[in-house]
């Protein structure tokens, strides 16, 4: 039976963060706790960050949902420890260009991991699920600016 | 009964291929496919009928008068109303229902008045009461379930009371494919002096309704999920209750006369038809009366069953399937497998050019109760047959093989 469809869509690499995530749990500390629902089908995560002097120095999140939103969640807590806060800003809004089929400029970020999400692209019913963990952490910044 | 081979040639749209393989559509819950006949009966509405409607003294104008109101006879015999006067075109269940919740709802409830629904209810079965019972003081009250997801009458009995004024429960659910028994849950309501409200999405486009058996006292239902086109549905109330509510809408269409401070109601239904109607959704719904009546309820009714009862059994022999609902069921079949998410099952079967619906089906209470937190949902119509769930059910494997890989 062939998978070639379905293999460019859930790469190798999805799967494996999916089986394992990465930064799944709880922060004893975190600054900052965002719930995010995708309404339309019911996923649900907890994104949880710690930021200290503007660097976001720990990220984890809980959560339920598809492959795609928790593989995506646990590539994007990976990716943006250790960057200072627009930095991981910006990265959202590659990934977010990424997602949608657009040109995307990576040269200031190793985007690694993420790269394989790239497929999701050519499945739009399924762009929502990858963003959602990204979604989480920029709705995060944005109610802390206006605290 | 019916060739479905011959209703099939009826759906340009089921003669496609999606992503290279043929459309198998299973997701007709959700809204069906449209008939030739529909389509062209919309179409020749707009070449050659098309005028507003009630108001022209010119020719056209009284033709599409005519299409309008004769699709609302079409309506009244479909569902056995006794009269026109019952039958008010809206834009579809949701409208309906809230035009039950607003219009009735407020002027009828107070503090200490209940309304009561069932966890299994549709959002549009559930919001509309949230939102009436907070402006009224009244109290929003749940009839619980029995295990396999049916209502037992005993459990009616119990949660209605004296203080209850309205019960609303949906007549087929969107995700078990429960029937409920709205007959004998009207009686109930009755006994205790409060009026019955019928969500009637799920079950319209596919069993034979007679209002006046189930002595409702309203009814709603949409015209896409039976064929029809969207943006046109209906909501039947008894003529005692509609004369005796304010209208949902005011403005053009549904006056009588208008004055500088104060104004007067058309006759039932049109008072509750402000503005100008939805006359090419209404003739599209009579369109798709016509052919339903054609193929026939009962047959409809009979082969859904069938297909339902069949795409259980296959279902049942893949290991970790988990399918929701009761035994005898419409043609819905709600189902998750253990080791694959159903948005990724949905994406899975997508690729094999297989519709299916995966989340929640607008009815998040109902998946808290059954503990999840998204399910994958087949569901069935006329034009589907026997091979569609065959495929269904091979891609479904092919899901779990290739997630087998994973885990």
């Amino acid at each position: 039976m062939s998978f070639n469809n379905l293999d460019q869509l859930y790469r190798q690499v999805i799967m494996d963060h999916y089986k394992n995530p990465r930064n799944k749990g709880e922060l004893e500390e975190g600054d900052l706790k965002i719930n995010m629902n995708n309404p339309t089908c019911g996923d649900a995560i907890q994104l949880q960050l710690k930021v200290d002097d503007g660097k976001i120095s720990d990220a984890k999140f809980i959560g339920e949902g598809c492959s795609i939103s928790l593989a995506s969640a646990s590539m994007m807590t990976q990716s943006v420890k250790g960057l200072e806060v627009d930095q991981a800003l910006k990265l959202s809004g590659i990934f977010s260009d990424m997602m949608q089929g657009k040109e995307y400029d990576e040269e200031d970020f190793d985007l690694g991991d993420i790269e394989a999400l790239q497929g999701v692209s050519k499945f739009p019913a399924r762009i929502k699920c990858a963003t959602l963990s990204w979604k989480a952490m920029e709705k995060g910044f944005k109610e802390q600016d206006e605290a | 009964m019916m060739n479905v081979q011959d209703i099939r040639k009826q759906f340009p749209i089921l003669h496609q291929e999606v992503n290279g393989k043929p459309l198998v559509y299973l997701d007709s819950a959700a809204t069906s496919q449209k008939p030739t006949q529909v389509i062209d009966a919309v179409e020749r509405y707009y070449k050659e009928i098309n005028s507003n409607v009630h108001r022209g003294v010119h020719t056209l104008g009284t033709h599409a008068t005519d299409a309008y109101e004769g699709a609302r006879e079409k309506v009244r015999e479909f569902i056995h109303a006794s009269s026109t006067e019952e039958v008010i075109f809206t834009r579809g269940t949701t409208t309906a229902l809230n035009m039950v919740a607003s219009s009735y709802g407020r002027a009828n409830l107070q503090e200490g008045d209940e309304v009561v629904i069932t966890p299994m209810e549709h959002h549009s079965n559930i919001i509309p009461w949230q939102q009436v019972v907070k402006a009224t003081g009244a109290t929003l009250k749940y009839i619980p379930l029995q295990p396999d997801g049916t209502i037992a009458l005993e459990d009616v009995e119990a949660t209605v009371t004296a203080n209850t004024k309205i019960v609303s429960v949906m007549q087929v659910s969107n995700v078990l494919g429960t029937i409920n028994p709205i007959k004998e849950i009207a009686a109930i309501a009755h006994q205790h002096g409060a009026v019955m409200v019928v969500d009637g999405a799920q079950s319209t486009p596919h069993m034979t309704i007679d209002v006046q058996d189930l002595d409702c006292d309203f009814f709603a239902f949409s015209g896409h999920k039976m064929c029809g086109p969207t943006g046109i549905g209906v909501l039947y109330g008894k003529k005692k209750l509609l004369e005796n509510m304010e209208p949902f809408e005011f403005g053009g269409e549904m006056i009588d006369f208008v004055g500088l401070y104060d104004s007067t109601w058309k006759e039932l239904p049109w008072k509750f038809e402000g503005g100008t109607p939805i006359i090419a959704g209404a003739v599209g719904l009579g369109a798709a009366i016509d052919f339903l009546n054609e193929v026939g309820m009962d047959n409809i009714q009979q082969h859904e069953s069938h297909l339902a009862k069949y795409a259980m059994e296959q279902l049942s022999t893949i290991d970790g399937v988990s399918i929701y609902g009761p035994e005898n069921r419409a043609g819905v079949v709600t189902f998750n497998s253990d080791d694959v998410h159903p948005h990724d099952v949905a994406t899975v079967l997508d690729t094999e050019g297989i519709a299916v619906r995966a989340g929640h089906h607008c009815a998040q209470p109902l998946m808290k109760w059954l503990e999840v937190t998204a399910t994958a949902r087949a569901s069935f119509y006329l034009y589907n047959t026997e091979e569609d769930v065959d495929t269904f059910v091979a891609g479904l494997r092919k899901a779990k093989e290739f997630f087998g890989h994973v885990f």
